[in-house]
């Protein structure tokens, strides 16, 4: 299973966080340091995969994004390295040409994408049609939801 | 602003975010975040109702703000009633802030499960999935309590949707991980394997999770799955690319779900069914030869994802271990990979090729790529690719490789980055040993090994190298004469010097008779390096000197002057003059005879799992070490199935497929208490290696006097285990601290973070007193163990029926706790006194935990209490103006130096008895320094070994509100956060 996804820019600014394991408060703080520090350090046409304590760590950089995700030594690391693709292709899908800014701006939104993708560090859903078709209805319901109040 | 718009656009929040992205500083970004804070708890207390659509905007701002890394202490309120709304978007946020923001608080919980259970049984499925979202995503136990019944119900009904079946599987398979007592399986099972059936691949796909998860705990259970999983892979193997519509990822049918498939396969041993089983042959061989096939696509997502299939499809083969064809075509397969021009594709090939190196069958092919494998060595330039290849070697290693493996190893340690070079020291150790026939050959390695990363080499390998010569006659000699040579060289490690003095001082009169090597040229080559030694080294030199007066009478004079001189005899260091004073007085005192005996030869070391090994082990974690655990069967294909695996006790020592045994096992020294033991490192407990000096009964009454002696050692990384010894009973302390640790654990209590005296503890049978006194980074605790009853208390304090006595101690690294011996036993009603002394090396939080156990009438009795040792008793006052007060307070303005919390008065907010604890706290309390003379404010600096702190503190009571502000500002970050933490407990 994944136990946590990070999303953080080259600066080392996290931009999202998902953890499918309880993890106190301290231990994420120290996890986020020790992946932002060890990814960026890493130099450009280096593998993608490192092993970190009992994990095994899979990154990818998107333009100025970094995906990283942290599994289970049993875990699949190519397909690792295509979970976080896919998750980039349902939000490029979502906002259209999805940037850095989509995503700061309309974090709920990338968390919401992320559920319908993936639940307790599984994959739900690998159908990039179905996902898409969830979140569009769920957007649906919300402007319908929404009408009346800005009459 | 980016223009997405979609579904509602919560403007304020979007101000607010770019707000925040505009602040030009920290400072200026917290006060922004503070000024939120303040208005959005207005709003929050406001007596005017919030309508629906600001609580979510409100909720939203809040948890922007928690996933910006700042504390959010309210709302949690507001966001559970979010849930009840009918408005979509506003319970998606509510859900959204609970699953982000566990909270313990236990009333919420029942309220976030009601609504959760109302959204469950509400049949509109986008409502079900948010319920089940937020269940997997929080997971806790509550959660798993209240719905572990009916998420199988939902998920196996005939009416439910296919996307709340996937939201359920998972669900299930997240509660199943928490809390698996909770979610019984029993009337479900088969509907739930038949799952593998269902039209819909999403659903197959978060089903196979699941049944992987439960298989793997009750294998037998699901064992109906294999079938229906291998006909599932074979249909999706076997068809066209476009047959699963959106299912085919980059023309890969449905990678996920096979991959899935195939991890679910790993369960279970080949299927006996020989129909399934050929089919699932089928299916492997069709991913083998796919994986030649010209590429569909160039895209990386395509190779991606049919290498992933091919790479689960040699896990499951690896794992079969079963059929010869299948796993040289995967080791071929795998070979390939190894020259891919994808750095991805190199490393995983050699990760999985060391797996297949375990396998009798594939063992042989493995070691045809050897040129390949160094090759990567040398000119990957990854360093963890460069990794995955000392790996690879280091499983694929065997009798006919061994020298060649080795000497790469060897070499490329020379230039091997700094962060795999103590792994691979190991390695090197581990592989010379196991596979010398040559003894020579293995000693040349070992000090090759210290040589070229001296630095690196631990203790466990240099122990070992000198058990292993001891223990072997037919290298003694020349261990002797390599160490001697090794030696001339003008600049060599310290750890050379400590194997050339022990195997000198034990053997050096084999290489006397050479006149190149004569007693006293081996001991002015010893004594050329003394100066340059640390103290443990030293101490070892010194023990050699008096090996070398009983081996060679001639240099008695040479030696004793040198044990004489002031700089032995009144050596500021303890252990070093005692020594001196000891062997000085032994060599003139004692007759050859008792020379002799005292000094003999060491002798052999009982045969034992090699610590090295432990140490890899520990190193690596669990889930790399198949290499190591599946030897024996490796040795069987090496050997041609001839020798059966580690015959001889000199390849025994590796004791294969044993645990970790090395930590408990037994001491060598046990035979008796008069052998002398010494410890030099601190990971006695790990390895224990004798001095040569070898102490007859005799030599008891010059050494038996009353010297203590205090190691300190390392018991994993888990902590320090403090054990008292005195010199008349010398044991090894064997460490069964794993027991000690689950015991309940008392804390102490909170006022002795202000106080240095009183009672810690006390039961009915014990109490448990304290007094101590702090300076600078120095303390010293006298802990007092009053008896209550009538009855005498045996043994007391060591956990084992030993005829010593000691207690012990769990602290962590950051301080260092010494104990004197004690009485072992406690009269009736009378009173034990311990002292501790207590060196605080850096800043830290866990305070060192003390173990008592003793024997009261005939049962065993276990304390385990946590010291108040806390940081701030190394506070020092200081007393300073108001001008040098603000001056320091801005310098150290910086976002991470400063640590605040807002909290509410737990006991009545007395002037004086603020005041008093301030000052208790260790803080010099500074008066009129603050314009508003309500505040408190104080200063001092925490004494480490290492550094000081300088700390400022300003407390700021609000009497009508009944609640405190505590803003500590120091130099480093930890030391304010745990200052803080200690001091808003006092309040």
């Amino acid at each position: 299973m994944m136990h946590f996804l990070l999303l953080f820019s080259r600066q080392g600014k996290l931009r999202l966080q998902k953890w499918f394991t309880p993890i106190p408060e301290r231990e994420k703080k120290k996890i986020v340091r020790d992946m932002t520090t060890m990814v960026l350090g890493r130099k450009p046409r280096s593998c993608n995969f490192l092993h970190w304590k009992d994990l095994k760590i899979v990154y990818k950089k998107y333009a100025s994004l970094y995906f990283c995700c942290g599994l289970d030594a049993e875990e699949n690391e190519l397909l690792a390295l295509e979970v976080l693709h896919r998750y980039v292709e349902l939000l490029d899908k979502y906002f259209g040409n999805v940037c850095e800014l989509d995503i700061i701006f309309n974090f709920e939104k990338a968390y919401f994408i992320l559920d319908e993708f993936l639940l307790g560090g599984e994959v739900q859903e690998t159908s990039k049609q179905v996902v898409s078709r969830s979140i569009e209805a769920s957007d649906m319901l919300q402007e319908v939801s929404e009408r009346p109040r800005s009459r | 602003m980016p223009a997405v718009s979609k579904g509602d656009g919560m403007r304020g929040l979007a101000v607010f975010i770019s707000d925040i992205r505009n602040c030009k500083s920290k400072e200026a970004e917290i006060k922004r975040i503070n000024k939120e804070l303040a208005n959005i708890r207005s709003k929050f207390k406001g007596d005017k109702a919030l309508d629906g659509y600001s609580k979510k905007k409100y909720v939203c701002k809040l948890l922007f703000i928690f996933l910006l890394g700042h504390d959010i202490d309210f709302g949690h309120m507001e966001a559970v009633n979010l849930l009840s709304s009918n408005k979509y978007t506003e319970k998606q946020i509510g859900y959204l802030f609970i699953s982000v923001l566990v909270n313990s608080n236990s009333d919420l919980i029942s309220l976030i499960n009601n609504a959760i259970k109302n959204d469950l049984s509400s049949r509109n499925p986008t409502f079900m999935n948010l319920a089940l979202h937020c269940i997997a995503n929080v997971g806790s136990r509550e959660m798993a309590e209240a719905f572990a019944a009916e998420v199988p119900r939902i998920l196996v009904a005939g009416d439910t949707m296919d996307s709340v079946k996937q939201s359920a599987a998972l669900c299930l398979l997240r509660l199943n991980r928490t809390s698996p007592d909770l979610v019984l399986m029993g009337e479900w099972t088969a509907r739930v394997v038949h799952l593998l059936n269902d039209q819909h691949l999403g659903v197959v796909t978060a089903a196979t999770s699941l049944i992987t998860t439960l298989a793997q705990k009750s294998p037998e259970d699901f064992k109906t799955s294999v079938s229906l999983a291998v006909a599932r892979l074979s249909r999706i193997v076997s068809s066209a690319s476009t047959d699963l519509q959106d299912y085919t990822y980059y023309f890969v049918a449905a990678p996920w779900l096979s991959v899935k498939l195939l991890r679910l396969l790993q369960c279970y041993p080949p299927p006996e069914d020989g129909a399934i089983r050929g089919r699932l042959t089928e299916c492997l061989e069709t991913i083998l030869n796919k994986a030649q096939e010209p590429p569909k696509s160039k895209k990386v997502q395509h190779s991606n994802a049919k290498n992933a299939v091919l790479f689960e499809a040699i896990s499951l083969i690896i794992h079969h271990d079963s059929e010869p064809t299948l796993l040289v075509r995967a080791c071929n397969q795998l070979g390939q990979f190894l020259q891919h021009r994808e750095t991805n594709l190199r490393y995983l090939a050699l990760e999985s090729m060391c797996t297949l190196a375990s396998s009798e069958f594939s063992h042989e092919a493995v070691k045809t790529h050897i040129e390949t494998v160094i090759n990567a060595l040398k000119s990957e330039r990854d360093v963890s690719v460069r990794q995955r290849a000392v790996d690879l070697l280091y499983a694929m290693c065997d009798r006919s490789n061994a020298k060649q493996i080795v000497a790469e190893m060897l070499s490329y340690l020379e230039t091997a980055d700094y962060s795999i070079r103590e792994e691979i020291v190991l390695k090197v150790a581990i592989l010379a040993e196991k596979y010398a026939v040559d003894y020579t050959w293995y000693v040349d390695t070992i000090l090759n090994l210290i040589r070229f990363a001296g630095d690196y080499v631990s203790d466990e390998v240099w122990y070992r190298v000198i058990q292993i010569v001891i223990n072997r006659d037919e290298v003694q000699g020349y261990a002797a004469k390599t160490v001697f040579e090794a030696l001339q060289a003008p600049a060599c490690h310290e750890n050379l010097v400590k194997v050339g003095g022990y195997i000198l001082g034990e053997f050096g009169n084999l290489i006397a008779g050479d006149s190149r090597s004569s007693p006293l040229i081996q001991f002015d080559l010893l004594h050329s390096k003394f100066h340059l030694c640390s103290v443990p080294t030293r101490a070892l030199l010194l023990s050699a000197y008096i090996k070398f007066i009983n081996l060679f009478p001639e240099v008695k004079g040479t030696i004793q002057e040198v044990l004489r001189s002031d700089s032995q005899l009144r050596n500021a260091d303890v252990e070093l003059q005692q020594r001196a004073v000891e062997y000085l007085r032994l060599s003139s005192i004692a007759s050859t005879d008792i020379l002799a005996t005292v000094l003999e030869e060491m002798p052999p070391f009982p045969e034992r799992e090699s610590s090295i090994l432990a140490k890899l082990k520990r190193k690596k974690g669990p889930g790399n070490l198949h290499p190591d655990l599946d030897e024996n069967r490796k040795e069987r294909s090496a050997n041609g199935g001839t020798v059966a695996a580690s015959p001889t006790p000199s390849t025994d020592l590796l004791g294969l497929g044993s645990t970790i045994t090395t930590q408990n096992s037994a001491p060598p020294a046990s035979k008796g208490t008069s052998l002398l033991v010494d410890v030099f490192s601190e990971n006695i407990a790990a390895f224990p290696v004798e001095t040569p000096v070898a102490v007859g009964p005799v030599a008891d009454e010059n050494f038996s006097r009353d010297i203590s002696y205090i190691p300190t050692v390392h018991w994993g990384t888990l902590g320090i285990f403090v054990g008292i010894q005195s010199w008349q009973s010398i044991q090894f302390i064997n460490p069964k601290i794993p027991d000690m640790r689950c015991l309940p654990l008392a804390p102490f209590p909170s006022r002795f973070v202000c106080k240095n005296n009183g009672v810690l503890y006390e039961n009915q049978l014990l109490q448990i007193g304290l007094k101590s006194e702090f300076r600078q980074n120095l303390g010293r605790m006298y802990v007092f163990f009053g008896n209550k009853t009538s009855t005498q208390f045996m043994n007391f304090g060591w956990p084992f029926t030993a005829p010593y006595c000691a207690f012990f101690l769990t602290v962590s690294l950051q301080l260092n706790v010494h104990a004197k011996p004690a009485d072992p036993t406690v009269d009736g009603g009378a009173q034990l006194q311990q002292i501790l002394n207590i060196e605080c090396m850096s800043d830290f939080v866990d305070a060192p935990v003390l173990n008592i156990q003793f024997r009261y009438g005939g049962t065993l009795q276990n304390v385990a209490v946590k010291l108040p040792i806390t940081l701030n008793k190394f506070f020092q006052p200081t007393e300073m103006t108001s001008q040098d007060f603000f001056q320091r307070w801005k310098q150290l303005g910086a976002p991470q130096q400063e640590v605040q919390k807002i909290f509410k008065a737990k006991h009545s907010m007395d002037t004086e008895v603020t005041k008093a604890k301030i000052m208790g706290f260790g803080a010099a309390l500074l008066d009129g320094v603050d314009p508003n003379p309500s505040n408190f404010v104080g200063a001092g600096v925490i004494h480490t070994k290492t550094t000081q702190v300088g700390c400022l503190l300003r407390l700021e009571p609000n009497t009508q509100a009944q609640m405190y502000r505590l803003t500590l500002r120091t130099s480093r970050d930890t030391v304010s956060q745990r200052l803080c933490d200690l001091l808003s407990e006092q309040f």
